[in-house]
């Protein structure tokens, strides 16, 4: 039996085709997935990401709980309502997660992990809390759903579906959040576009999403969801990093804090392992769709499409791949796919963000 | 959508039309499009090509995933189309005029081992429970 969010009925009204997502029954689109891409580059579109788990790190010692938890600094958040992406790693380096911690203050930090990983990663937090900080309480939110409205017009539309939340949530700098009411309301995403992540309860969802919808907010799947985060450069849990990759070879070596004297899970097999591999991005040049696990050959050796779609905004497919740490930008490669090896050029990524191509 | 009475469907969801100078067009479903989703790319096989019965012979990928095209009889292949290979769209709008590729069958009776569009119908029905 799937699991369903708060707005599944919402989908169901709007004939999403629905998927098992980590056994979540989700909208994959709502007609079309590319159209929901473009939307989202060009206007506004939301997405229900209610099956994302908000948990809350509550009680004394959440911050130095947190130094320790994951490999990002928690430090670098200080005011309140900041946000901080970040990996948490097991000992081996691995990532058994990555996740938004939000400061709220300093006995109530509020972490947003992937749905697919939830309940590993309560299981492993509440093993380090019980051993670091057995004082703290570590609350799962299944009571809340996430809404992400996303896109150059998202902030306009939001305003115009909640006129009260303009005044409080109109001067959020990127990545900070703040507390209206009983919502909780972020400047951030995984699109590569200005917008929110709302988090609100459960209740009042469809409610919102209603709003939302009379307010010219187009509804999108998780298809656009994932193509749209490809183009913008962000990792995906169990398909560019997993346990069996630290984030030094996942692209994420900037959240990853090895400067400070702060000791973190997993920094030991960080500062030892050999970082011989990266990640980059890579754009097809002959025809064909990038897809993940394709083999790439390179002059430096082997590697793997870790994700590989086709992106709507460049009209080409793209990917992310984890390479032969000598391979470099600007080098052409090629991709077996289907018996063939095709030419692809290792390019820089962002591939696409705020409405236009970067590559 | 309808499913066209005058075409005849295989498990692996094309369609094939036998024509007037009795060549056998071939195509995939309005059924195999929308469990795909947008198309992006596709790739007929080339003119010339003598293919068996259920070969492997083209390839359509949508957003989300790739997916193998079969020959429906066997044949030779004596057109393809490029239109449909410069806009895959042309599928998701109407599965049934984006013909991919035209065969010359090695014997037209061989389609009456496909199946019609009662029985096509029957089996989407059933795969989906």
């Amino acid at each position: 039996m799937l699991k369903q969010t708060p707005l599944n009925a919402k989908h169901r009204e709007a004939n999403a085709k629905l998927v098992d997502f980590s056994g979540w029954e989700m909208p994959i689109h709502y007609g079309s997935q590319i159209e929901e891409h473009h939307i989202v580059r060009t206007d506004a579109g939301m997405f229900d990401v209610s099956h994302m788990l908000p948990v809350d790190v509550k009680g004394e010692g959440a911050r130095d709980f947190l130094r320790v938890l994951v490999a990002n600094n928690v430090d670098k958040l200080q005011t309140t309502g900041r946000a901080l992406y970040t990996c948490m790693l097991h000992e081996g380096g691995g990532v058994v997660d990555d996740l938004i911690i939000y400061f709220l203050n300093e006995s109530w930090f509020r972490l947003v992990v992937n749905a697919g990983c939830a309940d590993k990663d309560m299981a492993w937090m509440e093993t380090q809390r019980d051993r670091l900080a057995p004082g703290l309480a570590l609350i799962p939110r299944r009571d809340l759903a996430m809404i992400a409205v996303q896109g150059p017009n998202a902030a306009e539309k939001l305003w115009r579906a909640m006129p009260g939340m303009r005044e409080l949530a109109a001067p959020l700098k990127p990545f900070n959040a703040v507390v209206v009411g009983d919502m909780f309301v972020a400047r951030t995403g995984y699109t590569g576009e200005d917008g929110f992540e709302i988090m609100l309860p459960a209740k009042a969802a469809p409610f919102f999403w209603q709003a939302l919808l009379e307010a010219g907010v187009k509804p999108c799947g998780l298809g656009a969801r994932d193509t749209l985060r490809l183009e913008a450069g962000m990792n995906l849990y169990g398909q560019d990093m997993d346990e069996r990759s630290t984030p030094l070879e996942s692209g994420l070596a900037w959240t990853v804090d090895l400067k400070s004297e702060r000791d973190f899970i997993g920094k030991d097999a960080l500062l030892r392992l050999p970082r011989d591999k990266r990640l980059v991005g890579l754009k097809l040049l002959d025809r064909g769709v990038l897809r993940n696990h394709q083999p790439v050959f390179t002059a430096a050796g082997m590697g793997e499409i870790t994700s590989g779609s086709f992106s709507p905004t460049l009209s080409a497919s793209i990917a992310l791949a984890r390479v032969p740490a000598g391979v470099n930008l600007g080098d052409t490669v090629e991709v077996e796919i289907r018996d063939k090896r095709l030419k692809a050029l290792v390019v820089k990524y962002p591939f696409a963000r705020d409405g236009k191509a970067l590559v | 959508m309808s499913i066209p009475a005058n075409l005849k469907y295989t498990k692996s969801h094309e369609w094939a039309r036998l024509e007037s100078d009795g060549a056998v067009t071939v195509g995939v479903t309005h059924h195999a499009q929308d469990l795909l989703g947008d198309m992006v790319f596709v790739e007929n096989p080339t003119v010339g090509r003598k293919l068996a019965a259920g070969e492997e012979c083209a390839v359509v990928e949508s957003v989300k995933a790739a997916s193998d095209v079969y020959a429906p009889i066997a044949g030779e292949v004596i057109a393809a189309n490029a239109e449909v290979e410069g806009s895959p769209e042309s599928i998701n709008q109407d599965a049934y005029a984006a013909w991919m590729f035209r065969l010359k069958p090695d014997n037209a009776a061989d389609l009456d081992g496909l199946m019609d569009a009662a029985a096509y119908q029957a089996f989407v029905e059933s795969e989906a429970h």
